[in-house]
Order: C-alpha cells, then sequence, then structure tokens
C-alpha cells in the first residue's frame, strides 16, 4: 500500500504532487494558492553560490547542475545531526537571489522554491520562459528535515551552509505563489483579507 | 592546566586583598566564575533554539482561534506541529538560528571571576552551536563575508543594575525578519500619527520576506541608537503583555489592529493574522527629535531568560 501523502496543510484531494525534473506541461494545472507535495530531486543554493554561479557563466564556466528542468530551493540548512541526512530546512528570502535568477530560468529552470516576494524582472522571465515560484514556510523548518531523504553538497563546499546541494525530497509541502498564468499570492491573498484603511 | 588554575586562584587571593586594602565592604560583593555564565548562555541559547516559548505557542493558539483564512490556519498548524517535532526530536525551530543576542542585567555587586563577560558568553554560544548543530550564520567581515564559523561573537548588550545577581536573556535573532527592520527620525510634528503611518508602512513593505506573522519591537524616542536597541529589547517582553503605561498600550493595541488590517496574514499567503503582537518602548528624546525602531521577529520567535 501506498503511503498517505504528508499534507501538512491539509489539501486533501486539491492537493498536487510533483516528481522533479520537471516539464513546463507538468506546470501547466498548478494554480496560485494551490498546495504541492514536491518530490524527487530537489537542488539547493543561496546568496553566496548564486554570486559564485553568475561568475561561471560570465567567466563562460560550465554550473555546478544544469537547470534545465530542474528544481532550486534557496535555503542554507542546519547541520545534519547524526544519522539524519539534514537539520532544519526551511526557505529563505528568494527577492535576494532576484538579480541572478534571470540566469537560471533563461537555462530552463522550472521551480524556485523561497519564501517572499520576486521582483518584476523574475515574474516577467517566469512567464516567458516556463518557470513556477512556490512560498515554502521557514517557520516549519524541522519539520521540513523529515521530508529529506538524502542530501549531498554538489559544490562550493567551502561555502559551508551557502554550498551547492542536490536533495532528494518527499512530498516535501509547498504553496503556488506564482503559476504559469500571471497568479501571484503575494498580491492577491494580502488584497483578499486586507481591510480598512489597508484595503482602500 | 593546573598551573593556570593556581594562577587563577592567587589572581582571586590578590583581588580580595585589593578589595580588603581599598575599604571596600567584601560582604556586599558575589563572586560569579567565568564559566557560570557560559554554562547559563550554553543552556539558554539551546533552550531558545529548540524549545517554541510557552508565551508565543500559546500566541500561536490564540492566533489560530482568529484567523479566518483557510490558508492561514494551515500555516498556523504548520508552525504549531513544527514546534512539537522541534522540542520532540531536538532540532533546531528555523535552519536560520540567527545570531546570539544576549541582554545581560548585570547586579553592580557581581564580580566576575576568571575571564571577561564578552568571552564566557561568547564560549557558551560556541558551545550551544556545536552540541545543538545550529547553523554558523555569522560572517567576520560585512564585505569580505568569511564565515566565523562558530556563530561568535555574541550581540552583548550590558545593562548595570542594583543587587549581586546576573539576568540573562538571549534571543535568537533571525535575519529575513532583522533584515525588513526599518528606523526614521521623525520630527516631533509627525507625531503619534506619523509614528502609526512609519510602523505599518514598515510592516507592509515586510511583507512575506518577514516570515509573518511577526512579533513587532517598537523603540520610541531617545536617539537613533537608543531608539533600535528599545525596539530589540520589547521583542524579549512576553508576548501580548501590554506596556504597564496605559497610553503605550493603546498605542500598542492600536498599532496591532492596523497591521492586522494590512491581510498579509500567516507566511504572507493572505490572512487576518499578521502580527501576534507588538510591543513598544519608549525613553526621553530630544526636543528636536521623534525617532522611531521596529524591530521585527518572525512568526520563530526564540527567547529565553535565566538567573546566574
Amino acid at each position: 500500500m501506498e503511503p498517505a501523502t504528508f499534507d501538512p496543510f491539509g489539501a486533501g484531494g486539491s492537493l498536487v504532487r510533483l516528481c522533479a525534473p520537471l516539464s513546463v506541461e507538468q506546470l501547466q494545472p498548478l494554480r496560485t494558492g494551490g498546495i504541492v507535495a514536491l518530490s524527487g530531486e530537489l537542488y539547493v543554493a543561496r546568496d553566496a553560490a548564486h554570486a559564485r554561479m553568475a561568475e561561471a557563466l560570465a567567466a563562460g564556466q560550465p554550473l555546478p547542475f544544469d537547470p534545465a528542468g530542474k528544481a532550486l530551493y534557496y535555503m542554507g540548512p542546519t547541520p545534519a545531526p547524526p544519522g539524519r541526512p539534514i537539520g532544519a530546512c526551511g526557505p529563505t528570502t528568494a527577492s535576494r537571489m532576484d538579480p541572478y535568477a534571470p540566469l537560471l530560468i533563461e537555462r530552463g529552470l522550472r521551480l524556485m522554491l523561497g519564501k517572499g516576494y520576486r521582483s518584476p524582472e523574475v515574474k516577467a522571465s517566469m512567464l516567458h520562459h516556463g518557470c513556477v515560484y512556490l512560498g515554502a514556510v521557514e517557520g516549519m523548518a524541522a519539520l521540513l528535515a523529515g521530508q529529506v531523504v538524502r542530501s549531498e553538497v554538489i559544490a562550493y563546499a567551502d561555502l559551508g551552509p551557502e554550498a551547492v546541494l542536490r536533495l532528494e525530497v518527499v512530498d516535501f509541502p509547498a504553496v503556488v505563489v506564482n503559476d504559469l498564468h500571471g497568479g501571484d499570492l503575494y498580491l492577491s491573498g494580502p488584497a483578499r483579507w486586507a481591510r480598512g484603511k489597508a484595503a482602500g | 592546566m593546573t598551573e593556570r588554575l593556581a594562577k587563577r586562584a592567587g589572581d582571586k587571593v590578590a583581588k580580595w586583598k585589593g578589595l580588603i586594602v581599598s575599604g571596600s565592604s567584601a560582604s556586599g560583593v558575589r563572586d560569579i566564575p567565568a564559566e557560570e555564565v557560559t554554562r547559563r548562555v550554553r543552556e539558554l541559547t539551546l533552550r531558545a533554539s529548540i524549545e517554541v516559548p510557552a508565551d508565543h505557542r500559546a500566541a500561536l493558539c490564540r492566533a489560530l482561534g482568529a484567523e479566518e483564512s483557510p490558508l492561514g490556519c494551515a500555516v498556523l498548524r504548520g508552525l504549531l506541529a513544527n514546534a512539537d517535532v522541534a522540542a520532540r526530536e531536538r532540532l533546531p525551530i528555523c535552519q536560520d538560528t540567527g545570531y546570539a543576542v544576549v541582554f545581560c542585567e548585570l547586579g553592580q555587586d557581581v564580580h566576575l571571576v576568571g575571564g571577561s563577560l564578552q568571552a564566557a558568553v561568547d564560549e557558551g554560544v560556541r558551545q550551544a552551536w556545536a552540541e545543538g548543530y545550529l547553523r554558523p550564520s555569522l560572517v567576520a567581515s560585512p564585505l569580505e563575508r568569511r564565515n566565523t564559523g562558530d556563530n561568535t561573537p555574541a550581540f552583548l548588550h550590558l545593562d548595570m543594575v542594583e543587587g549581586d545577581q546576573m539576568r540573562l536573556t538571549v534571543l535568537a535573532k533571525g535575519c529575513g525578519c532583522d533584515n525588513m527592520s526599518a528606523l526614521a527620525m521623525l520630527t516631533p510634528a509627525q507625531g503619534r500619527d506619523g509614528v502609526i503611518e512609519f510602523v505599518v508602512e514598515t510592516i507592509r513593505k515586510a511583507g512575506p520576506k518577514a516570515s509573518p506573522p511577526v512579533t513587532v519591537g517598537v523603540g520610541l524616542g531617545g536617539s537613533f541608537d537608543r531608539a533600535a536597541l528599545l525596539a530589540k529589547k520589547a521583542l524579549t517582553r512576553e508576548s501580548g503583555r501590554p506596556h504597564p503605561d496605559p497610553d503605550v498600550a493603546l498605542l500598542e493595541a492600536e498599532l496591532l489592529a492596523r497591521i492586522n488590517d494590512l491581510g498579509i496574514g500567516p507566511a504572507g499567503f493572505g490572512g487576518r493574522i499578521t502580527a501576534l503582537a507588538v510591543h513598544v518602548e519608549t525613553f526621553p528624546t530630544h526636543i528636536a527629535a521623534l525617532p522611531v525602531a521596529v524591530n521585527l521577529d518572525c512568526h520563530t520567535h526564540r527567547v529565553a531568560t535565566g538567573v546566574v
């Protein structure tokens, strides 16, 4: 019997299961505000790793991984305690990676996972090339550690918590923020719930 | 090692002699070994990083009762479930284990023996970081950005108080929300309304980046530096306990209502609860000034207090 999908958001029947690597077609049904259980291969890079990847591209050198079809998580975990693949692993603020994101989206990146707004440039690049942005919840970092089956450093080990990782995840819970159809939960969510002066 | 201990013991005797020679009353002074400070800081840092404090958990439960957005409720339930998992499996509540802000109320009758206060606190932080598998998240130079490896130094703030005790409060401060903090040197004419506008606008701009629902610390008055410190310190107050001054408490309530009208909601996905609490601390200021500082703490709010 297949184990029940990990569903901390209680999405039930509306939960969309995704397995990375991904095609644009697989992303088409996603809608802003929808809840996703992501499995498969998830790459991890944050500030310093992005700066290095941009330098590598500028110097005509290869990236630590081919972004085509990949899912990328903005995250820097705590050290793995003995017997675990990883420590706490919630998202970091995505906008700090905005200056670099289009470089990867142009090369076929299909999914970004983080927290917080993306810039208009990144959103335009996502719509143009077919990439979605999902939000994870930082304060669920210990819970998320249980959804990571494997973790390995694949580049820039000297960056410590900022090294590039490849994770294998099962039912990693996330919420669709920017879908392929122009939806943006960080705009539509607050607009729906604002009231008083803020709603004006 | 024994040599060092012998020297330390000798130093201690010399210090006592010094006290007697200078005529001070030795009876009022309490020796605290630096190791004891280290031990306490280690324990408080680990507790703050792994166990969600009862007042914050209660605030999350109240938020769950008040939230109307289904996705907002789902996030709040996720935060509570995370608190259980972290405590049970001894995992950090959040991967951004932050910087260790240590507020020390130092009784003026305390005599620290066997090392400096900063070194003793740093050692406690270093041990907690290693023992708790916390993430080293500090870089030594803001521009060169090389990791210090052990999350030291601690950001130590010292207040001299009466008595012979040392009260330590560790705030494990995440940075996503710290980055969204702001300070304004308003003019006196901008007054209360100006303060409210600035605080609410700061939360609006932070949006999902601060990982709401946030705890909001506001430092009102003082000077540029004092306002910022008050804002940070305000975060350590028991969640939602109103300021004893009824006017300030009223300001806190009005700010909380205005912030929650923003609709940002848990994780910024939309909802009624954007802030769990607003804590305002005030201080006398200059006739020309109205400084206001806003320091945010994300939905992972880590504080622990203990006495040495």
